[in-house]
């Protein structure tokens, strides 16, 4: 196991676990308003295009606690979905035509119901996206076969590394983090993971570890590879680089490192209407542990339910839905900031 | 405290343009094509620009380029190497001066 050298927000009882009080504190900041900027740009009301994602995290729980964790996932998180919550998932995807359900979490994995709710969506054809810590495929024996499940569905891994050495990753990530990674990573380009030719896709996530904008997405990229196969002969296929959104842990690790305003700023001087218009909230619905349905996965960890009637599982209405409007606030700059960011990446 | 140097004064670099518009517009349209991609990158120039900022100790300079360079994907060994180079050139300059001196040492010496 990773060392463990913070607890989550929530287990602190800190004023930044609860929803509102970063609400708060992203008003105060006395910024534009982000509907403003969207109103500018002709996208305001923010309206869904097709529905292609069912985004869906799976539970907190997490053997990792990340600095930057928009979740504020981590071992002493016990929220977690249930097979019956995972049952009216399966329900409401009947309900559309989405070609992808993304699996979040904390570390989907952990979920005892997970490999289930894999077998049940693999049946449907769905493309399935695990975004997998890495850690967790080495924490225990248990785990250790996972990158075999993956394979068996096909399941594209998307995994975070937020740099090719141990210093800046473990910075993030936790003590031991990299070292562990790397050796998960050796596991999944073992049974075919990123060796090209294969079919298998393993994608890496790139994000910031401080208070930065991520780099050009393609240049980096290339150094990654080029570092990761000379160093530790590790291979993979696309690497994504996402910005940090300015809620939860991160929000708090702005306001302790006093970097909070500069960082605010900036956002909002690199707003891109380009970026703006590709958000990924449009075609996609992120469905909480419980399942409560949101517009995105931030949204979700801010308590900010989508704005229709049916605003859980068991009153999904993919009509309703796809004609809602999509909340809006001030971390929502952090998704539009220079070239865009979602879970895919850059979006410009 | 009051010093000579406000790191806010740097968000405030536009504003030479306030007393003489004509120069500020030319030296910013020179500072934009110069960071332009070239026969160098954006991201080559940055690391430039990184270096010579240490070389001529700007603080604005230092704290503008250190977070261009994070934002291009440098760390923290490059960033330190560049400024290696700055220091190595400045002491090099330093010292091949020495051989001036030794020219004059022997002038002077029997």
């Amino acid at each position: 196991m990773a060392v463990l050298t913070h607890k989550s927000l929530a287990a602190q009882d800190h004023e930044l676990s609860e929803s509102d009080k970063q609400l708060k504190l992203l008003h105060e900041a006395g910024l534009t308003p982000f509907q403003d900027k969207l109103t500018d740009s002709g996208l305001f009301p923010l309206k869904p295009v097709e529905l292609d994602i069912f985004q869906i995290n799976m539970g907190k729980m997490c053997n990792q606690v990340c600095k930057h964790c928009h979740v504020d996932a981590g071992p002493d998180r016990k929220e977690i979905m249930t097979r019956e919550t995972m049952l009216e998932c399966l329900d409401a995807i009947d309900k559309t035509n989405c070609s992808t359900v993304d699996l979040t979490g904390g570390a989907p994995e952990m979920n005892p119901d997970f490999r289930w709710f894999v077998e049940q969506l693999s049946a449907k054809g769905k493309h399935i996206i695990v975004r997998c810590n890495l850690t967790i495929i080495v924490a225990n024996k248990k785990y250790n076969d996972l990158p075999e499940f993956y394979k068996k569905h096909n399941i594209e891994v998307v995994s975070s590394l937020p740099y090719f050495s141990s210093t800046k990753t473990d910075a993030q990530r936790g003590d031991g983090v990299f070292e562990q990674s790397i050796r998960a990573l050796k596991m999944l380009n073992a049974v075919g993971y990123g060796v090209e030719g294969s079919g298998l896709t393993l994608n890496l996530v790139y994000n910031p570890s401080g208070a930065f904008l991520p780099p050009d997405q393609s240049e980096l990229a290339g150094t990654f590879h080029s570092k990761l196969k000379d160093r530790y002969d590790v291979v993979f296929n696309d690497l994504f680089a996402i910005t940090n959104i300015p809620i939860s842990r991160y929000l708090q690790y702005l306001v302790a490192s006093g970097n909070y305003e500069g960082y605010m700023e900036k956002l909002v001087n690199a707003y891109n209407p380009v970026a703006a218009a590709n958000v990924m909230c449009r075609n996609t619905l992120s469905i909480g542990w419980d399942g409560y349905i949101y517009d995105c996965d931030f949204n979700q960890m801010l308590d900010l339910k989508v704005a229709a009637k049916g605003q859980h599982l068991s009153d999904f209405n993919a009509t309703e839905l796809q004609e809602r409007s999509i909340i809006v606030n001030q971390h929502c700059y952090g998704c539009t900031a220079g070239a865009g960011s979602s879970c895919g990446g850059t979006t410009t | 405290m009051k010093t000579y140097y406000d790191p806010e004064d740097l968000k405030k670099f536009g504003n030479i343009s306030d007393f003489q518009p004509e120069l500020g517009k030319k030296f910013f349209d020179y500072y934009g094509s110069v960071f332009a991609d070239g026969a160098l990158t954006k991201r080559e120039k940055s690391i430039i620009a990184l270096a010579v900022a240490h070389a001529i100790q700007c603080p604005y300079c230092i704290d503008a380029y250190t977070e261009d360079a994070m934002e291009r994907g440098y760390d923290e060994e490059q960033m330190m190497e560049a400024v290696h180079v700055a220091g190595a050139i400045r002491g090099g300059a330093s010292l091949v001066h020495g051989v001036q001196m030794m020219n004059k040492y022997k002038d002077l010496s029997m």
